[in-house]
């Protein structure tokens, strides 16, 4: 088979025993059984994300995404930039987007971009994992591999707002996208049909400065799961995943609920479905351990 | 009111919307806003907003120009970028939040103390040190930034998740020995003080 | 004519001969209906039974035919013989469409088919071919009142389309209000900046062209006639009279600004304060540079203030919005923003409505950097060297001012309409009694009437709200209540210059319309090409003046002795003088009292003991009738007992229809028509309206006859109504079952 290449940006979070570091390990599984050949910036830097904004301003920003950007088009050259993290896609992409809109910030990027001994000639395309698995595989190419489908499993499609929005994958709605409802049906499970906290905003980087009202919009995402009969709750986002996890104990202990959702990636559900083992689908990186997917995991067939 | 500040207001005057369309991050859609109220009603801390995005605006256009730095408002942004796709007139709404909030921030009347502006800084400083972010400096830095005595009880709250994310491999201890960092620390360094330089001047601050 | 003889034409087509027994309908025309000709055709609308219908006629010598098939609605150019007198017997849409399905209800069914044959051929007797009104003239030229963008623009497509046009304007130069314009707004895309009005170059062309005769400075002192043979007499400033003779007319008069001076709380006679024609004043005279103040200041700052004295819930100033100001003053804050983008401009609405294009337009100020400020004005203050305006700001939900060197107030438009005729009926009923007041200002309100039509309904076409020109605004937009003058522009409703030069347009076409239809002796419209026309048995007239009040159209005079005189040309044929004439001297050749009321007589009613009412309904043939139809076509189950009969419009229902019915045994009566009131659907305006009124007093004769008056009701049927009105049917008819046979039955 031959591979599809992309340049590879994991991005802070998706570092070695970084809070994502369990979506890396279990998207490696799901690249292999896709013929993805995921090949990684070298020296990538951060983002700056959506909390960059604080102290450092547009140009400084865009310079960042633009070091990525150019270390891919020189080291990568022809290659499509992708990330797994929603908010590496989005400012990754914005900046490259930005860059031919707007007259003036090309040059003014490359003069800065020179102190660092890159050029960036505008030639990469940033895309999210999940857009290169729905547009470039397909649904049907991504059912090819599954041998171990979850049956019985109904499951939460949480989409949150950076995979969504603005630029929203393969052209769905914003308000109600349905590619995670498909790839939840592909590996087997049922999709919580209704569920209305899909696109709903679990607080972002709020989580830290804000956690009452974070915690308020997770405490949402979650009870809403399990009104609709959900034993799991999947994401497409890095930070969607760490928020609406972690914070479950806190917010049981402040407000005495008894949240016990697992949240989990949809790269470590295709790996199970793929045949992976717990640990190629990253299920010990979870706090909330997702008991039944583990079962199907360690289960021979 | 600091040097920054009074040189801006000085240079503007009533005219708080030109001070925006040349200062802040997409600052020229302000104007073409006509007051639907979509972004107010899709933001999901709406209700804690002092002014929603519409206010703003309007409040920008009428040159209520320390309300608006001064405002806690922007920084109740949580980039859930609902605004921007259903503004409409397709204002890039989460952007002037984040550029409004910036420009209040540099001009140092943004409000002191703000979690979300003090957060930015600290994820800020965390990038610039090394070219990534440092996940645990990062949230002890955040712990500790309303002192030693409250960032102990921040942490000491907090250390159940950290001891469960350690566990889970998704916190790694031995960060706070260096970890991860780029290789060209110096240049993002050089390249990123260079952008600064190059905004500061077009945006006319003299330093 | 040759003598009269009949034919009926039984169709057992659509399903029709296995439903009925065609053979049992033939022998009813034949006996019952005494047809001379009675043929059944299993495909009648083909080539071959139309062919068959045609040999009757040229070599049988037929002239009444009854096709009995489909509705009148259906088939029409198949069954179009002009050379006869036809009657449709709707056995289609009308019966087997309609009767529940299944053996049980083959009696019903047949009876109601026999029915319909039967009023077919009673109703062939008493029709007659329709010949056109005798009175004709080749008089086609238009006379258009009004000189601006709607003057101009109706003159001139009259005139390209090859009609001779009079145009009279009351000022000394064409152009009207765009002649004060600096600028217009865009038409096309991209929308984004003001453009020249183009006024002079119309005018131009209008001055120069071969078919159009302006005359400036000039009134209209008086019109008599009807569409053909209009006779107008043009009064010049200096006191000569023109007579002309037109054959239709197009009201353009346009509207004035809603005067500033009743809104001193806007600022309205402060110095630093104008309306949108006053901002132009300026805007021409700065000629695209930096617009002054009267007072010569550059006008740095200026503030709009939307909905000045308009969209108003006080009952102190207009009612309503009108329509083009929002756009209007983005125009205008650009015209300070494109001569120096420095000034600041604010527009203050409630509501900024830009129809048409304009949010593009809207955009365009903003990026210019114009402000809109959601916001209500509360007051205007003159300061030191200009103005403050004071305003609740709806979105910070705050009190806030603005100071700026100009107020610009968007007031409304004011139709220039002339008389009220409400008030007129008034000043002329006092005036005739004597009373010397009334008489002066009788001669006042002359003083303002546009056309001084000699009408016996007075000078001026009737109005509508607010005193704009009465025209149907849905379906016929230019049509005004006085056939053969048509309204275009602001006159009927406010508008932008756009909107008022397609009008003025779609008015030349209906005038157009108008004397071509005259030309031919036919009806000018709703029913276009109609040839048959109101005729009045003088003889038996009372001079009871309910023909010459209720005609909606003012089509009908008096002459001294009070005797009705008909102006057909005015006429719409809808009957309303038919159904009002107490003693029933106003027919149609094709539609009279005797028409409808033979059908009524032929419907044979089963005994009291049969338990099968028989209910009459007539339908407009408008809405209501196409309804019917079009339940049919849907297959909705409706009652079989009833029997339909379309009238023209519910206004020519003559009460004698009713108490006939009810007389011969009847067991109810249902009237079905148009929406009447202020959002009237009438295609005839009043006629549904009037019909309700009479109904209103029938209830008497009914309890005199010793009848329940439910037994006779009204309902407002609209043309979608399909599946609703065989609901009312079906409700009807219960009631009538639960009140039971009316008393009436076996002594009719």
């Amino acid at each position: 088979m031959v591979k599809k290449n992309y340049a590879f940006y994991p991005g802070c979070s998706s570092q070695k025993g970084a809070s994502a570091s369990n979506f890396v390990t279990s998207i490696n599984m799901v690249c292999d059984k896709l013929g993805i050949q995921l090949n990684e910036i070298p020296d990538w830097n951060c983002c700056s994300a959506s909390i960059g904004y604080g102290e450092g301003g547009l140009l400084p920003r865009l310079v960042l995404n633009a070091r990525n950007l150019a270390l891919a088009e020189q080291h990568l050259p022809g290659q499509d930039l992708v990330s797994g993290c929603p908010a590496c896609w989005l400012s990754t992409r914005e900046a490259a987007e930005k860059l031919h809109e707007v007259d003036g910030l090309m040059a003014e990027t490359n003069e800065a971009l020179k102190e660092a001994g890159l050029n960036f000639k505008g030639t990469v395309r940033a895309r999210h994992m999940v857009e290169v698995l729905v547009e470039d595989i397909g649904f049907e190419g991504m059912k090819k591999p599954v041998v171990k489908p979850l049956e019985g499993m109904k499951i939460a499609g949480y989409v949150g707002c950076q995979t969504n929005r603005p630029f929203g994958i393969d052209g769905e709605s914003f308000e109600n996208p349905q590619y995670l409802d498909k790839m939840i049906e592909i590996v087997g499970a049922e999709p919580a049909s209704g569920y209305e906290q899909k696109v709903t905003c679990c607080g972002g980087a709020l989580a830290f400065s804000e956690p009452e009202k974070s915690q308020k919009q997770i405490r949402d995402i979650v009870e809403s799961a399990y009104d609709h009969g959900a034993e799991m709750i999947v994401t497409p986002c890095q930070l969607c995943q760490a928020n609406v996890e972690v914070y479950q104990s806190e917010i049981n202990k402040k407000k005495g609920t008894k949240l016990a959702m697992p949240v989990v990636y949809y790269s470590q559900l295709m790996t199970v479905a793929y045949g992976g083992n717990p640990k190629d689908a990253g299920l010990d990186g979870h706090v909330i351990q997702p008991e039944r997917l583990r079962q199907i995991a360690e289960r021979k067939k | 009111m600091n040097d920054l500040n009074q040189q801006a207001a000085a240079h503007y005057g009533k005219n708080f919307l030109k001070e925006v369309e040349d200062r802040v991050e997409d600052g020229e859609w302000v104007k073409m806003c006509m007051q639907c109220g979509v972004c107010a009603g899709s933001c999901p801390l709406g209700p804690h907003w002092e002014h929603s995005p519409q206010k703003i605006f309007r409040m920008i256009m009428a040159g209520k120009r320390d309300e608006v730095l001064s405002s806690d408002s922007m920084w109740m942004c949580t980039s859930c970028y609902n605004c921007i796709v259903r503004c409409p007139r397709k204002l890039p709404i989460t952007h002037i939040m984040h550029g409004l909030a910036h420009y209040a921030h540099k001009l140092n009347i943004a409000p002191k103390g703000q979690p979300t502006r003090e957060v930015a800084r600290l994820f800020w400083n965390s990038l610039v040190q090394t070219g990534r972010v440092n996940e645990l400096k990062f949230s002890l830095a955040v712990y500790f930034k309303d002192g030693f005595v409250r960032g102990i009880k921040n942490a000491l709250a907090m250390q159940g998740i950290g001891l469960k994310l350690m566990k889970a491999k998704r916190l790694n201890p031995m960060e706070i020995l260096g970890g991860h960092k780029c290789k060209d620390a110096g240049g993002i360094k050089k390249m990123l003080a260079k952008a600064k330089e190059i905004e500061d001047r077009r945006q006319g601050f003299s330093s | 004519m040759a003598e009269m003889k009949t034919a009926a034409y039984i169709c057992s087509g659509c399903g029709l001969g296995d439903k009925l027994d065609i053979a049992q309908l033939g022998k009813i025309a034949q006996k019952e209906g005494k047809m001379a000709l009675v043929r059944e055709h299993d495909f009648l609308c083909n080539t071959e039974g139309v062919q068959m219908i045609r040999d009757d006629i040229e070599k049988e010598g037929v002239t009444h035919i009854c096709i009995a098939a489909c509705s009148r609605r259906a088939k029409t150019e198949a069954f179009h013989f002009p050379a006869v007198a036809m009657t449709r017997a709707n056995l289609r849409e009308g019966v087997i469409w309609v009767v529940a399905e299944g053996s049980e209800h083959d009696e019903v069914r047949q009876e109601m088919a026999d029915d319909y044959v039967r009023m077919g051929c009673a109703e062939l007797k008493k029709v007659k071919l329709p010949e056109g009104n005798p009175n004709r003239t080749q008089l086609k030229s238009i006379m258009v009142v009004g000189g601006g963008m709607s003057g101009l623009t109706a003159a001139f497509e009259a005139a390209e389309s090859g009609y001779q046009v009079i145009l009279v304007e009351k000022q000394a130069q064409l152009g009207g209000w765009a002649n004060k314009l600096w600028k217009r707004v865009p038409y096309k895309a991209p929308y984004a900046e003001p453009q020249d009005t183009g006024v002079a170059k119309l005018a131009a062309k209008v001055s120069s062209h071969p078919l159009i005769k302006v005359h400036l400075n000039s009134t209209i002192a008086e019109t008599s006639g009807a569409p053909g043979r209009f006779a107008v007499k043009i009064a010049q400033e200096s006191g000569a009279v023109t007579e002309a003779a037109v054959g239709a007319i197009v009201q353009a008069t346009g509207f004035t600004n809603y005067d500033i001076a009743k809104l001193p709380e806007l600022g309205g006679g402060q110095a630093n304060v104008v309306d949108q024609a006053g901002l132009e004043a300026l805007a021409q005279a700065a000629n695209g540079g930096a617009l002054k103040r009267a007072d010569g200041k550059e006008i740095k700052s200026v503030v709009f203030l939307q909905c000045a004295g308009q969209r108003d819930d006080t009952a102190k100033h207009l009612p309503y919005c009108s329509g083009h100001c929002c756009a209007t003053s983005i125009k205008q804050a650009m015209y300070f923003k494109d001569a120096n983008p420095e000034v600041n401009a604010v527009v203050v609405y409630q509501d900024l409505r830009v129809p048409g294009m304009g949010e593009d337009f809207y955009r365009s100020a903003q990026h210019k950097g114009v402000i809109f400020a959601k916001g209500k004005a509360s007051g205007v203050e003159p300061t030191g060297n200009g103005c403050k305006v004071n305003y609740r700001d709806m979105i910070l939900d705050a009190d806030a001012t603005l100071e700026a060197d100009l107020v610009v107030l968007a007031t409304g438009q004011v139709p220039s309409a002339g008389v009220n005729l409400d008030i007129w009926d008034t000043v002329v009923r006092e005036a005739d009694g004597g009373s010397e007041a009334a008489k002066q200002q009788k001669s006042e309100l002359q003083k303002i009437s546009v056309l001084n039509l000699n009408y016996r309904q007075g000078p001026d076409m009737p109005q509508f709200k607010y005193g704009f020109a009465d025209s149907h605004f849905i379906c016929f937009p230019y049509e005004t209540r006085r056939t053969g003058i048509y309204a275009a522009g602001p006159v009927r409703r406010p508008m932008d210059m756009l909107q008022a030069t397609e009008d003025a347009t779609g008015a030349a076409l209906k005038a157009i319309q108008a004397v071509e239809n005259a030309s031919l002796g036919r009806a000018a419209h709703p029913r276009s090409g109609d040839l048959s026309y109101p005729i009045v048995r003088l003889e038996g007239c009372t001079q009871c003046k309910r023909c010459t009040v209720e005609c909606p159209f003012g089509a009908i005079d008096e002459d001294e002795r009070r005797f009705p005189v008909f102006n057909e040309q005015r006429c719409r044929r809808c009957g309303t003088c038919m159904g009002a004439c107490p003693v029933r001297v106003i027919s149609f050749e094709n539609y009279s009292v005797d028409t409808v009321g033979n059908q009524i007589k032929a419907v044979e009613i089963p005994d009291e003991f049969s338990e099968k009412p028989r209910v009459l309904i007539l339908a407009c043939e408008n809405d209501a009738y196409p309804a019917l139809d079009m339940a049919g076509l849907s297959r909705i189950v409706y009652s079989a007992f009833v029997r339909i009969i379309p009238v023209r419009c519910l206004g020519s229902v003559n009460t004698i229809w009713i108490t006939d019915a009810l007389n011969s045994g009847y067991d109810g009566v249902m009237m079905m028509g148009c929406k009447k009131g202020d959002d009237y659907q009438c295609h005839f305006v009043k006629g549904s309206e009037l019909a309700n009124y009479r109904m209103s007093k029938i209830g008497d004769t009914l309890t005199q006859m010793g009848l329940e008056p439910e037994r006779v009701s009204s309902f407002e049927v609209a043309i979608t109504d399909n599946a609703r009105v065989a609901g009312f049917i079906n409700e009807f008819v219960a009631q009538l079952v639960k009140m039971g046979p009316s008393p009436m039955k076996g002594f009719g």
